[in-house]
């Protein structure tokens, strides 16, 4: 009994060498595979800055666009989807977190809810230009906002909701429980632990989701195109139904003239949109760090 | 007018004048879905006393005293039948509102769980759900709260500090306190010293003794020692029945039941 038993932890110490070297080449394959993807991420940035970085000049952020590419300039773009913004986040962020509290917090958990979930998930996943001619077809045409800041507005606030809706649910849902017990049993109404306890502790997580989705809206073109949004604009905005032009759009009317001038120009736009997008997602990650330390 | 003896043969509780109780649960009976965990409870609890209520896990104690105060109405699925009168009104009926019976009877839980603010703001929450704005009253009540729960002096020059800084055992107190500022007239523990240290245990069962000149005190705990030690009546609960219910002093040194003896030395539980 005694020398099976010797002989079976003998082999087992005899395995190791074998595990660990498996170890050791499964831990180089994933090494390998973070670093390919950073090369692509390099070069990929590389490319970009070396072809725009000297076309970023001042008269570049003063100037429209033009046939020109000496005098082509970004500023219609840039307020155009700063207009565009101002319209996306509240109209995200209100309904977003509202769906989320009311799914949360006072649905009942049955069929129905669970189908609605199930559709907001699969939201989520339909691809932008589908969004675009919801736009169209509703905010577009039957309510009548024509291709302005509104409808842009709009679809692009509806594409990025489920991403809003799930962020906020499942910062909610992170609430510990203790937490919302403590406040009941002093007393509160439901209302009044939501909004005390709950959105309180759910607002880091809220908050960096919804910018993640927010900086998706900047950046997506597909539905601007349908929607019908010009890539040629002259003049800044006015008003909510005025017509106006988005970095995206800006971009993508460059990259398809012929000239190397716009394509190098359009590399700039890039830049200035990629710092936007880094700017947001510096905000997301600040604003977690700093209420995580509580 | 003498309470009616229990239902069970064996249990036996002390006959008293119906008025006296602060509550009084008749033939409750509950169910978790199928599971039928509470049933046929008959108690009457005295106000100004430490009741216990002992039993080994899964008994059903917890889900009793979460009964008292609503709380079980959180959890989805439950079903109950029977009644339970907090001083004479029965607590399921519609007119009696469950935010009323939860600010006259408060509850300190398991683990401590103060909100993530200041020890100012944790007992401040209690006063601001409640409508009182008056940073006056609010701050005294602050400060005659922390006493209460014997906190103050340890905490007195923190106040605006995070609760998280502090101890376990002074998280509880200051959950005790956050319960003592809304002036209730029962506190309900369920097992509250259960996550913490022996030094702080200590401390908070001192307190117990001298909050129940002021507060009825209902305490579920799993340890038999610290029922003996801080109680006036002891209740021991086995498979969602009331076995035996009595004076703390007759439950561990004569109790009438032969389960209530197994349980107390120590032959199951």
């Amino acid at each position: 009994m005694e020398n099976t038993a010797r002989v079976k932890s003998e082999e087992m110490v005899g395995r190791i060498d074998g595990r660990l070297m498996k170890n050791k080449v499964i831990k180089g394959i994933f090494l390998a595979a973070t670093v390919f993807t950073s090369i692509i991420l390099i070069v990929l940035l590389y490319r970009i800055i070396s072809q725009g970085a000297p076309y970023l000049s001042w008269d570049f952020f003063q100037n429209f666009a033009s046939r020109r590419p000496e005098q082509a300039g970004i500023k219609a773009a840039v307020i155009g989807t700063l207009w565009m913004m101002s319209v996306v986040i509240p109209t995200a962020a209100i309904l977003g977190v509202g769906t989320a509290i009311y799914l949360e917090e006072y649905a009942k958990k049955n069929a129905l809810t669970r189908w609605i979930q199930m559709n907001i998930s699969n939201l989520a996943g339909v691809p932008s230009v589908v969004f675009g001619l919801l736009g169209l077809t509703i905010f577009v045409r039957v309510f009548g906002f024509g291709n302005s800041i509104l409808a842009a507005g709009f679809t692009m606030a509806l594409l990025v909701l489920p991403v809003v809706i799930v962020a906020a649910q499942e910062a909610i849902r992170a609430v510990p429980k203790e937490l919302k017990e403590a406040s009941f049993g002093l007393g509160a109404t439901k209302w009044q632990t939501i909004y005390r306890v709950v959105l309180p502790y759910a607002i880091p997580g809220i908050a960096t989701g919804s910018i993640l989705a927010f900086s998706r809206a900047i950046g997506e073109t597909a539905p601007l195109i349908v929607v019908g949004i010009p890539t040629f604009v002259a003049f800044l905005p006015s008003g909510y139904l005025d017509s106006f032009t988005a970095l995206p759009m800006q971009i993508y009317n460059w990259t398809s003239r012929p000239q190397i001038e716009f394509h190098n120009l359009a590399a700039a736009g890039i830049i200035i949109l990629l710092g936007v997008l880094i700017l947001m997602n510096s905000i997301a990650v600040w604003i977690r760090n700093r209420y995580q330390a509580r | 007018m003498a309470l009616t003896a229990v239902n069970t043969k064996k249990s036996s509780q002390p006959v008293q004048n119906e008025e006296q109780f602060v509550y009084n649960t008749k033939n409750l009976n509950l169910w978790y879905g199928e599971h039928h965990a509470l049933k046929n409870i008959n108690l009457g609890i005295k106000e100004k006393e430490v009741t216990a209520i002992i039993g080994p896990s899964g008994c059903g104690k917890s889900t009793y005293i979460k009964t008292l105060n609503r709380m079980i109405d959180l959890v989805p699925g439950v079903k109950t039948n029977g009644q339970i009168e907090y001083r004479g009104r029965d607590i399921f009926s519609k007119e009696f509102l469950v935010e009323e019976l939860r600010t006259r009877v408060g509850m300190v839980f398991q683990k401590p769980n103060p909100f993530p603010k200041s020890i100012y703001e944790n007992i401040a929450f209690g006063l601001k759900i409640h409508g009182i704005k008056n940073k006056q009253i609010i701050t005294e009540t602050v400060e005659k709260s922390l006493r209460g729960a014997a906190l103050w002096d340890e905490v007195k020059d923190r106040i605006h500090e995070p609760a998280y800084g502090l101890s376990g055992g002074q998280q509880q107190r200051l959950c005790i306190a956050r319960c003592l500022a809304l002036e209730p007239d029962v506190i309900l523990m369920d097992e509250p010293t259960s996550a913490l240290d022996p030094v702080s245990t200590l401390k908070v069962e001192e307190l117990i003794q001298e909050l129940k000149e002021k507060y009825s005190i209902i305490i579920v705990t799993h340890n038999m020692q610290q029922a003996a030690r801080i109680s006036d009546k002891t209740a021991f609960f086995l498979n969602g029945e009331v076995v035996e219910f009595d004076s703390t002093d007759t439950i561990f040194n004569s109790p009438a039941d032969s389960r209530t003896d197994d349980y107390i030395s120590g032959r199951f539980g």
